[in-house]
């Protein structure tokens, strides 16, 4: 069933819930204007949103009950019995219709125009059924058409109960029909009914609940017939009602089909605050699990430990399940997006199709939220800016409908959002001379800008490209909102654009706020927490070794990170404490917006978990940190601010910003990969995808273990088997080292050690070059650096290993 | 209506809040220092899971600091954006002076006391400080 319809069925059980209260209540109270008018707007939403759907009955039938509210709102008719009556049976009619739309996914057929002409005859009279010679005949039909519910209720309770009750309920209704004043037609109806219920019921077995009520129905048939001769009008219609509900009890399923919940049993709505504090409930759990496991592990008691490790579980199981109570897709934002392209494209003359990939990515419903505006945004963007006229395009040699290409998809705990247009562009040359018609730049300092950094100018504030400002954009306000909302979410956004080819805007942000990866370092004996969105890589930096050293240009110190200038910042003095020197540097390189830069800390510690809190006004004040969390041991430890931290330095978007080999690229369409880059004894490189990396490990040779002819190192708590890589592509020919040189994966659960010869580098490589040189364990074979490389296929090659030796090894990895 | 004020000692003095702003007094906490907050500050400290910001009040009333032999005692009161802690030398009783023996503070009082100080009140042999917990808290928002 489609989701508009479900959640439609949901809501209008709760509305209809609600409408009963409201009309029992407004009887007591009738001149309640507020009751009124919330009766009206339920129903009102009830019959929009059926003629929305297409389900004419319950438009029509909620349209007359809405003409007869709205009467009776406005005081042109008061409040009586009748209307009460026919409301409620109105809604009982409604209700049913749902109950059909539930179950067949579509109104069933079913005659209510006896309903709709009380409603009608009631709007016509001003709310008293009219007393007529039928008056009589019309009340008892109308107890008919009761007491044949009661019966079909009273019936349908035998299936799923004893057979007793139902036989006495109709003897209750009995009896209260016995009081009825007594009228020949009523009278006559009576009669009849009572022997189609008394027969019904009386030769009912839990078994055959059909056979009784399709009596009922023949004998109500039968009074319908008397009643018509009597008295041939609303009675006759009404006893005809009355009919077909028993027709429709008969001809229905009497209880909904088994294994299939109701819908409105199968989902609750929960307030959105109370996901919050359960989510920050379970954020505190996890917190005091860190605390007590942290413990457990020191005090060396086996019991503890295994009740500390089940606690570990159900915590984390508990965590993601409360995190799965606010996932929602992302389609939920997307779905809004085709109506904005199809509009805004019409109005500009343009054809464009939106395509959609990774629809179904979930994301906390804050972020959604968050990253609702902004996508939007950059969407009408892409259309105003990006794609081009037909003709434009045409003569461009392209197709006449551009193309707008929304991509999401989650990738180490962030999820990725890609808005690509296959539109003209942006033009570097255009953003540099207009950066220095705005001032942003000087003619020297534009001329200097790099590729990446005249893109980026897109987000300065003020900065519009667009020649003419238009209703839809141009006014230079938006980009930077966009980063502004994004950033605040704790995203990043990049820009790449082929001119020409089209613009792609990449956003990266976190699944959730709540709980955050971050790795904890430290600087004057305390620990700052970075959340792990911004780390890049870590890097080691031995003093007086003979790698690569820190070097200072006018006393600015830099490191060089694979031939790129790395600009570092110290913490310590951000942090406007007394300098030290350890002896070794370690540089944690974080990407801050468009900016990669290097930040010296103390030491670094493990990443963990952490919950993100709110700092106290007083340090608003102070925007270096971005909250602050409890770690484990149950001290408060601040977050830093990779963005402010890179602003407070001083650090300008200018050239030497960039570090890695991704900005030597502009985007092409084919397929990227971060790679180890490893070296093979005999010179040869290898490329291991550096998703399936979990570290690197240097382990001394007498480590090595042999277990039925396979080598293997007791590490982290477990086993892991070693493969010499060299050995797999068949290099030989060096003299064995000392130590060893580990890249420990994972795939499929199952770690594995490489050893290889040497670790060279880390690459955003394009996989374009692939060749069929397939020669088992490996994927292919891709120019990395104007050098072939072999990939390693992980899966592969833990394949090929011995099983004995891939024994499980639990504590591994936790 | 008389009202019970939470008093504690700071310095040579004594200082009431009313104690129905006072959430918990805690003896030393484990605080975490925050760098380039400002000097008022004295650190984050965790409470039962809730990050509350420790407010030096020696140094927010400008009084000579505290030596190390003073133990420091957490007065934390609530404020409308939150806990806040007020670290003080020693915790007093809870006094319930007569409304009578209230004044306002005199002029020849230092105006950054007198700023935070919203009356004085005479009790026997001693001066009681009835300090304005909010405004006490209010530290470095334009930093």
């Amino acid at each position: 069933m489609d989701e508009i319809v479900q959640e439609f069925l949901v809501e209008s059980h709760e509305n209809l819930d609600q409408l009963d209260q409201d009309l029992i209540s407004l009887e007591r109270d009738p001149a309640s204007r507020e009751l009124l008018s919330s009766i009206f707007r339920t129903l009102h939403t009830i019959k929009g949103t059926s003629g929305f759907l297409a389900f004419h009955q319950l438009e029509s039938i909620t349209h007359v009950g809405e003409s007869l509210l709205s009467r009776l709102r406005d005081g042109d008719m008061v409040l009586t019995a009748d209307t009460t009556t026919a409301l409620l049976d109105m809604v009982d009619a409604v209700r049913s219709l749902l109950g059909d739309i539930e179950q067949h996914g579509a109104e069933a057929p079913r005659d209510y125009s006896a309903l709709v002409g009380r409603l009608e005859l009631l709007l016509q009279t001003g709310g008293v059924l009219p007393a007529t010679a039928a008056a009589p005949a019309a009340t008892a039909a109308a107890t008919v058409a009761g007491q044949a519910d009661d019966a079909v209720a009273g019936t349908t309770a035998t299936v799923v109960e004893e057979p007793a009750p139902a036989a006495a309920e109709p003897e209750a209704t009995r009896s209260r029909k016995k009081a009825a004043p007594a009228d020949p037609v009523t009278e006559a109806v009576a009669a009849e009914v009572d022997a189609a219920l008394a027969a019904g019921p009386a030769d009912t077995d839990a078994a055959a609940p059909s056979e009784a009520l399709a009596a009922a129905q023949v004998a109500l048939e039968a009074t319908a017939t008397e009643v018509e001769q009597a008295a041939p009008t609303e009675a006759s219609a009404l006893v005809g009602a009355a009919v077909a509900q028993l027709a429709d009890a008969v001809a229905g399923p009497a209880a909904p089909e088994e294994g299939r919940r109701a819908i409105s049993d199968s989902t609750i709505r929960v307030d959105v605050e109370l996901l919050d504090s359960l989510m920050n409930l379970v954020g505190e759990l996890v917190l005091t699990r860190n605390q007590i496991v942290q413990r457990a592990v020191a005090r060396d008691d086996a019991e503890l430990l295994s009740s500390t490790h089940r606690l570990n579980i159900v915590a984390g199981e508990l965590q993601e399940g409360v995190m799965k109570t606010r996932m929602q897709p992302i389609d939920n934002v997307w779905s809004k997006l085709p109506r904005v392209v199809r509009d805004l494209s019409l109005a500009l003359g343009k054809q464009v199709n939106v395509v959609m990939e990774g629809k179904d990515t979930e994301l906390d419903k804050t972020i959604l939220e968050a990253v609702k505006d902004p996508l939007t945004h950059l969407v009408r963007n892409s259309v105003d800016h990006g794609v081009e006229t037909p003709e434009a395009r045409v003569a461009a040699g392209k197709p006449a409908e551009g193309t707008l290409l929304l991509r999401a998809y989650h990738e180490g705990g962030q999820v990725n959002i890609e808005i690509t247009d296959d539109g003209a562009g942006i033009d570097p040359e255009k953003l540099r001379r207009k950066a220095v018609e705005k001032g942003i730049h000087t003619a020297e300092s534009a001329a200097r800008l790099g590729e990446r950094e005249l893109l980026n100018l897109v987000f300065a504030p003020g900065f519009s490209t667009a020649a003419a400002v238009t209703n839809v954009s141009g006014r230079g306000v938006g980009m930077d909102v966009v980063k502004t909302n994004i950033e605040k979410i704790g995203g990043l956004i990049d820009l790449s654009s082929v001119p020409g080819r089209g613009t792609t805007a990449r956003i990266k942000i976190p699944l959730t706020l709540a709980i955050i990866p971050a790795l904890v370092v430290t600087a004057d004996e305390q620990r700052y927490a970075i959340p792990q969105v911004n780390l890049l890589e870590l890097v080691r930096v031995e003093h007086g070794s003979t790698g690569p050293q820190v070097e200072h240009i006018h006393g600015t110190p830099v490191f060089r990170l694979r031939g790129n200038l790395l600009p570092l910042v110290y913490l310590r003095e951000q942090l406007e404490q007394e300098p030290v020197d350890t002896g070794t540097t370690f540089i944690v390189v974080l990407q801050a917006g468009e900016r990669q830069f290097g930040l010296v800390v103390d030491d670094i510690r493990d990443t963990e978990e952490i919950v993100v809190k709110p700092l106290g006004t007083q340090l608003r004040g102070v925007p270096l940190f971005a909250g602050a969390t409890i770690m484990g041991d149950g001290r408060v430890v601040l977050i830093l601010d990779a963005v402010n931290l890179a602003e407070r330095a001083g650090m300008v978007a200018d050239a030497h910003g960039s570090a890695g080999a991704t900005q030597t690229h502009t985007t092409d369409d084919s397929e990227r990969a971060s790679l180890l880059l490893l070296g093979l004894a005999d010179g040869r490189r290898v490329g291991l995808p550096l998703a399936s990396v979990d570290r690197l490990e240097v382990l001394a040779l007498q480590q090595v273990e042999n277990v039925g002819g396979q080598e293997v190192v007791q590490y982290r708590g477990g086993i892991l088997p070693l493969v010499r890589l060299d050995s797999v592509y068949g290099a030989y020919g060096h003299t064995e080292a000392e130590e060893l040189q580990v890249v420990v994966c994972s795939s499929e659960g199952a770690p594995v050690g490489f050893v290889v010869h040497e670790i060279v580098d880390i690459v955003d490589a394009a996989l374009s070059v692939r060749s069929g040189l397939d020669t088992g364990g490996h994927l292919g074979s891709a120019v990395v650096s104007d050098r072939v490389t072999e990939l390693v296929d992980v899966a592969h090659a833990v394949r090929s290993l011995d099983p004995a030796a891939l024994a499980p090894v639990p504590t591994y990895g936790a | 209506m008389s009202h019970q004020y939470c008093t504690f000692h700071l310095a040579d003095h004594l200082f009431g809040v009313p104690v129905e702003t006072v959430q918990e007094v805690l003896r030393r906490q484990e605080t975490t220092p925050v760098p380039l907050a400002s000097p008022e500050i004295s650190g984050l400290l965790n409470l039962r899971g809730q990050i509350v910001t420790a407010v030096d009040l020696r140094r927010r009333l400008d009084l000579p600091v505290a030596s190390d032999d003073v133990s420091a005692i957490n007065v934390v009161v609530r404020t409308p954006e939150g806990a806040v802690s007020l670290i003080v030398d020693k915790i007093g009783d809870v006094l319930e002076p007569a409304d009578d023996d209230f004044e306002p503070a005199p002029d020849t009082v230092p105006q950054s006391v007198r700023d935070l100080v919203t009356s004085v009140c005479k009790l026997d042999g001693q001066l009681m400080l009835v300090l304005d917990t909010e405004l006490a808290v209010t530290v470095g928002k334009a930093a």
